[in-house]
């Protein structure tokens, strides 16, 4: 079915444009032309139809579940809830202090947030349409492995130890209650209000990313016309062990480009980039932001900030390094 | 005078809907005070996870995206 996009691609370049398919332009402007396409007729589809399956699904309600299970099924709980649950990074400060007031520990709490941004429905569907499900699988199992483990260290760690005090507090006061808020109102939605919530999060999510993508493939085209093959072999292939913690570090402060990464990714995997190094560069673009850090001070002792910090940039090095240890076996 | 809140952590979805609502106060000749409250442990205290929310005179009305005009021109009146 994706075969449309390239011919489309292939008309528009090489019969309109009449651009040669053996030249770099011709290719660097097939890729592009081809992605873009299929990137947006994907995002609105599926981001439509997501957003109506999910609507009813939300943090009140996750909230509510959490808070009633045992902290061991939490983690997994946790875990699964924030890969698919809707909910902005923007609202993550009060997601952690509803979640923190409601008795939940700070470590399952985490693995929602940390699986949240990792597991998204753009990063999803990028990935399965442009580096197949098998990386997509393996993507989102290692996402949610990161999160329900780095969960459960917090958890070992007594995490809320390091609470700022007012947060500290409402935590406190939830454990001595039993059930500390009334649960969240349970109403049946419509389908037009299903429809309503989905247009909605579909303009928001493609008004939010489309420019991304031109620019995320537009320099995956470049790359794939201009950049030689055996570079990135040469450069950044197995051979270098240091070249995973070097990708970690580099996704860092890539952070707002999420979208734009990995079409970018793409091309470099198609030039051998080994597929561990692609995984930990993945996870560090999309889940290590200081931005984002910073704002959690709020809620968090700066010591419990930098043992988060450094746990994720650790648990994504020890994966690209299993995974390019691994990956001659399993793909 | 309606007192009006919009809660969240100063993110561009919190500043239009802070905005969209003046603008339609202005538009309807209604008075109010608007207030962004972006502090955290005042946002706790509503009991609000999605943000930007709204609060007209102590009671939350709405919470995690840019209300719709229609809702905002109901709380209004």
């Amino acid at each position: 079915m994706l075969q449309i996009f390239t011919w489309l691609a292939d008309w528009l370049v090489y019969d309109l444009a009449g651009l040669s398919a053996t030249s770099k332009a011709g290719d660097a402007l097939h890729f592009f032309v081809e992605d873009v396409s299929k990137i947006f007729a994907l995002l609105v589809v599926m981001i439509y139809v997501i957003s109506l399956i999910r609507a009813s699904l939300n943090v009140e309600k996750v909230r509510d579940f959490l808070a009633a299970h045992h902290p061991g099924a939490g983690l997994m709980m946790g875990s699964a809830f924030g890969a698919v649950t809707p909910f902005c990074s923007c609202s993550s400060i009060p997601v952690f202090l509803g979640f923190t007031s409601a008795g939940i520990p700070v470590g399952v709490t985490m693995a929602f947030l940390l699986t949240s941004p990792l597991i998204n429905e753009v990063a999803i569907l990028l990935l399965l349409s442009l580096l197949g499900w098998q990386f997509t699988l393996l993507y989102i199992l290692v996402g949610m492995g990161v999160g329900i483990i780095g969960g459960f260290i917090l958890h070992l760690l007594k995490a809320e130890r390091w609470l700022q005090p007012f947060a500290a507090k409402a935590y406190e006061r939830a454990r001595n209650q039993s059930l500390s808020s009334a649960p969240a109102p349970d109403q049946a939605l419509t389908f037009s209000e299903r429809h309503a919530f989905a247009k909605d999060e579909t303009r928001d999510i493609f008004g939010r990313v489309w420019k991304w993508v031109i620019i995320g493939v537009g320099l995956g085209a470049a790359l794939h016309g201009y950049v030689p093959e055996h570079w990135v072999t040469d450069y950044l292939g197995e051979g270098q062990w240091w070249s995973v913690p070097a990708a970690v570090l580099a996704g860092i402060p890539l952070y707002s480009n999420a979208t734009g990464v990995i079409p970018v990714i793409e091309s470099l995997i198609t030039k051998g980039l080994p597929v561990g190094t692609t995984l930990a560069f993945c996870m560090s673009t999309v889940a290590a932001s200081f931005p984002e850090f910073i704002l959690l001070k709020q809620v968090m002792r700066l010591k419990l900030l930098a043992i988060i910090f450094v746990m994720l940039l650790m648990a994504f090095t020890l994966v690209g390094w299993i995974f390019n240890f691994l990956s001659p076996y399993i793909l | 005078m309606k007192k009006v809140k919009v809660l969240g952590s100063g993110c561009a979805k919190c500043e239009k809907t802070a905005a969209s609502i003046a603008e339609i106060a202005a538009e309807k000749s209604v008075e109010i005070t608007l207030e962004k409250v972006t502090d955290a442990e005042q946002i706790m205290s509503y009991g609000v996870m999605r943000t930007p929310a709204v609060v007209i005179d102590d009671t939350l009305v709405h919470s995690g995206s840019i209300p719709h005009r229609d809702d905002i021109e109901s709380w209004l009146n």
